[in-house]
């Protein structure tokens, strides 16, 4: 009977470079200068990492097939170094692939790490990266969509679902980014460090109705990473207060909400069946009072708010009205993008993840600065790549190694 | 008794009025302000010849067998392809049998549509074959400030061919071909180069028809005057009546031109004639057809009985009542691609295309055949090997399912002003079709405010891509938001 990761895997280093419109970095500039922090932060000697994972999901653009550019750049000893890629779950892919490696016993010590160059493609927005090879069929009949509009596709379904009149859910969406930039003016790593008011978000020009410019996150490079072991090695590096992983789930869309005739458009179907799995696997019962606060995948402003449903937090047809109570800003109960999220930092996909948990990291160790919580126990985190018709999607659970 | 069996029309919504030519152009070339009467129909910018040429044979299908059709022929002088089977690429999109079926492009001539009429006929006369199924499409582009820009439409037409139960029964044909060059287009030009009108009107239009029309009736021994209708293409509208006149024509039982309507639509022109004319038609009516172009090819019609009973397709008329204007000459310009303006960087993203997945999946692709589940009756698209229905999942259990004629609902949608495109925003959504399955598609021929969720959609064939570096030209299927409901 599988048991589940919880507290099988303790992380005692992370690093994360400042995200942004790096043109003076190049990929292998970034991820030397998160593997450094994390490094340092870990205090442990190079030559202890057994193997490695390393997330990137638009090689094309960036650093081309294969882990070679990863250990490459970080001298790794010729150790194991395998690539991962799972579209915007990849950065916790990464992590996943590390934690599972030291869960098994095969290595004591495993690094994680993440990277993306965006900035490369000499246009705005995440490159068509799912289009560039035109010889499956789906280049054939897809539409020429963004990932804009395709999360769009959300607001619309969502309104007519639900009876919200798209000037109400403008409005919840509107605070949704909003609140973030607000946290990510504390947070010296963010890309964006700009209030925003409401009123700017809702007078925006439209990039993919109903989405304004300010319901879109951010374009950046960044580079993120993690150094795990057991919870033995941890205590005996002299770590007391460490962070273990509680929970680390995937799940994958199989065609259903494309193809078949039930999904109603304005939910995601595999963020449910993750954060379901991870409770259980985290041993949370009700999360809306167990979790202490969250890093989701905030690409634009409706996925963040059907995503508060989606984790069981929010009701169903409720995420305005939590939103709009504050319910997850900073001082509200559950706070959500803590960091400024994918809003603020921009969505190095490779990162991402990795960059989420780094938040939750340095808030679970009291480290978050302007921005740092009371006495925050446990941490979630959620990616979602691909498109709400067919995506994959990633959550981690970390916590306080005694929480 | 041989004869038409069916008509189809397709008159793309796009209308043009030729004032807004007039306002932009004529600055240039003042003698166009003399035939700014009307307006012109404006394929879309995701419409061609190719495309038209398809929703006309749709059209014309309407309620029939497309499995029975035993020839597709396809005339044209505007097809995609120079060396690839366009008709075979139609018969794709019609789903209709690889096997036991001739399939043929007319090309080169204006007169091409009325040349494979009498093909049609005679293979269906000689008993080769049962049901041929004839369209005659042209999207000609023009350049800016011409005569042709004002004159010419796009449209396509299709007649299908056969012994039963047919509504105009063929009364003879007559071909007449010589060498007139009023204009020609050279191997790899885009645009026509034209000689000068009165020589084309006067040596031309003038002459040709009636000397063909001529021998159609010394041929057949009938008399003119026994003719209801007389159809012939002519883009001068004064030139259209003086050869009525020269040919004795009482001008009522002369088809008029469509100037106005939708302009000349080419190698289309004559079959969108005989169709608008059929469409009025009572039993007992002969109508007389020719075309124009090195030459001139002639066919006569005598209205039957079943014509009472004929329903079915929209045909022309029906076509051209579904219409929005094109209120932008730059627009219209940007659709022909007379303007250069820049996709930016995210529209190069474009590789060549893989011919192997087209060949092997090329009934879905240009088709659009999905499946249904044997076992648990799942309509589903893109059909895969394993069903889509999670209490099924059954596994090599679907058959072919045709999506093409299929109603449905738009789900959700959106507007998208980030995605490359020629005419944005791009619009595209999720649809459910009415009798199950769903799909993740563009949608065209609308606006964003006229997109709503719920709202009905019809599918129509469309070019997906255009690939200039390599000349490839690629097909899929777009939902159209029903906008008059």
């Amino acid at each position: 009977m599988a048991t589940g990761i919880r507290d099988k895997v303790a992380i005692i280093g992370m690093g994360c470079t400042r995200f942004g419109e790096r043109w003076e970095s190049g990929a292998e500039e970034l991820m030397v200068e998160a593997y450094e922090e994390c490094l340092n932060d870990a205090g442990i000697d190079k030559d202890k990492i057994e193997a490695a994972w390393f997330g990137v999901a638009a090689e094309e653009v960036n650093v081309g097939k294969s882990a070679l550019p990863a250990s490459i750049a970080l001298r790794l000893a010729n150790i194991p170094v395998t690539r991962v890629e799972n579209f915007c779950a990849t950065g916790t892919e990464a992590f996943r692939g590390a934690t599972y490696a030291v869960a098994s016993g095969a290595y004591d010590i495993a690094l994680a790490i993440g990277v993306e160059k965006l900035k490369e493609t000499g246009y705005g927005g995440l490159p068509d990266f799912g289009m560039a090879g035109s010889y499956g069929l789906h280049s054939f009949w897809f539409p020429n969509m963004t990932a804009p509009g395709c999360f769009a596709m959300l607001g619309s379904a969502y309104s007519e679902r639900y009876k919200v009149e798209m000037g109400e859910l403008k409005k919840a969406m509107a605070h949704v980014s909003s609140k973030s930039h607000a946290n990510g003016i504390l947070n010296p790593k963010a890309h964006m460090r700009k209030a925003v008011t409401e009123d700017k978000i809702l007078n925006a020009p439209m990039i993919a109705y109903p989405l304004g410019l300010f319901d879109c996150c951010g374009v950046s490079d960044g580079s993120a990473a993690a150094i795990v072991t057991t919870p033995e090695i941890a205590k005996s590096l002299g770590k007391k207060d460490f962070i273990t992983v509680k929970a680390l789930q995937i799940s994958l869309s199989n065609g259903e909400e494309m193809q078949y005739n039930e999904w109603d458009g304005a939910h995601i179907v595999t963020t449910t069946k993750a954060s379901a799995k991870a409770y259980e696997e985290a041993g949370i019962k009700n999360p809306r009072e167990e979790i202490s606060m969250m890093e989701v995948h905030d690409c634009f402003s409706i996925t963040e708010l059907v995503t508060m449903e989606d984790l069981h937090i929010s009701e169903r047809g409720n995420a305005c009205k939590d939103i709009m109570d504050g319910f997850y800003d900073l001082d509200g109960k559950i706070p959500c993008q803590t960091d400024g999220g994918l809003k603020c930092f921009g969505h190095p996909i490779g990162a991402s993840g990795l960059r989420m948990l780094y938040e939750m990291y340095l808030q679970l160790h009291g480290r978050a600065g302007e921005r740092q919580l009371k006495d925050p126990k446990i941490g979630l985190t959620h990616n979602l790549g691909g498109f709400p018709m067919m995506n994959v999607c990633s959550v981690a659970i970390i916590g306080k190694h005694d929480a | 008794m041989v004869g038409i069996t069916s008509y189809g029309g397709y008159i793309p919504r796009y209308r043009l009025n030729r004032m807004i030519i007039v306002q932009n152009m004529a600055w240039l070339l003042p003698p166009m302000m003399a035939v700014a009467q009307g307006e012109k129909s404006v394929a879309n910018w995701d419409e061609d010849a190719l495309t038209m040429a398809v929703a006309a044979g749709y059209d014309c299908m309407t309620g029939r067998d497309r499995k029975a059709l035993d020839g597709i022929y396809l005339a044209s002088t505007t097809l995609p392809y120079v060396d690839r089977l366009n008709s075979g690429i139609v018969a794709t999109a019609l789903n209709v049998p690889e096997e036991g079926v001739t399939n043929a492009d007319f090309c080169s001539s204006q007169k091409a549509g009325v040349t494979a009429c009498i093909s049609a006929l005679q293979a269906v006369g000689s008993g080769e074959k049962n049901n041929v199924l004839v369209m005659a499409s042209d999207q000609r582009c023009t350049k800016m400030a011409t005569m042709y820009e004002m004159f010419l439409g796009d449209g396509a037409a299709a007649l299908l061919f056969g012994k039963d139960d047919v509504i105009a029964e063929v009364m003879g044909s007559f071909s007449l071909t010589c060498d007139f060059v009023d204009h020609y287009k050279g191997r790899g030009k885009e645009y026509d180069y034209t000689w000068e009108e009165r020589w084309v009107r006067d040596e031309g239009y003038v002459k040709i028809i009636p000397k063909a029309i001529s021998g159609y009736l010394k041929k057949t021994g009938m008399d003119l005057s026994s003719f209801d209708k007389v159809i012939f293409p002519c883009y001068f509208k004064r030139e259209h009546m003086n050869i009525s006149k020269k040919l004795g024509l009482d001008l009522s039982k002369v088809q008029d031109n469509m100037h106005e309507v939708c302009g000349d639509t080419g190698v289309a022109h004559p079959l969108v004639m005989l169709i608008s004319a059929l469409q009025e038609a009572k039993p007992g009516d002969k109508i007389l057809m020719a075309s124009f172009g090195q030459g001139c090819d002639v066919i006569g019609f005598e209205v039957t009985d079943k014509i009472k009973d004929f329903k079915g397709p929209k045909g022309i008329k029906g076509s051209l009542e579904n219409r929005a204007e094109l209120d932008s000459y730059q627009r219209y310009a940007k659709f022909r691609e007379l303007i250069v303006a820049d996709l930016g960087l995210r529209g190069e993203t474009y590789g060549n295309t893989a011919l192997t997945t087209l060949w092997r999946k090329r009934k879905v692709i240009l088709g659009l055949v999905g499946g249904k589940c044997t076992k648990c009756g799942t309509p589903q698209f893109v059909p895969q090997d394993i069903c889509v229905n999670p209490k099924c999942k059954a596994i090599h259990s679907l058959e072919d399912y045709e999506f093409s004629c299929r109603t449905g609902k738009i789900l959700t949608y959106t507007g998208d002003m980030l995605a490359a495109s020629i005419d944005p925003p791009a619009i595209y959504g999720l649809i459910t079709f009415d009798e199950g399955g769903r799909m993740f598609c563009d949608f065209t021929d609308c606006l964003l405010e006229q997109v709503k969720v719920g709202r009905k959609i019809k599918m129509s064939f469309r070019r997906k891509k255009k690939d200039n570096i390599r000349g490839y030209h690629g097909y899929f299927w777009k939902a159209v938001p029903q906008v008059e409901q």
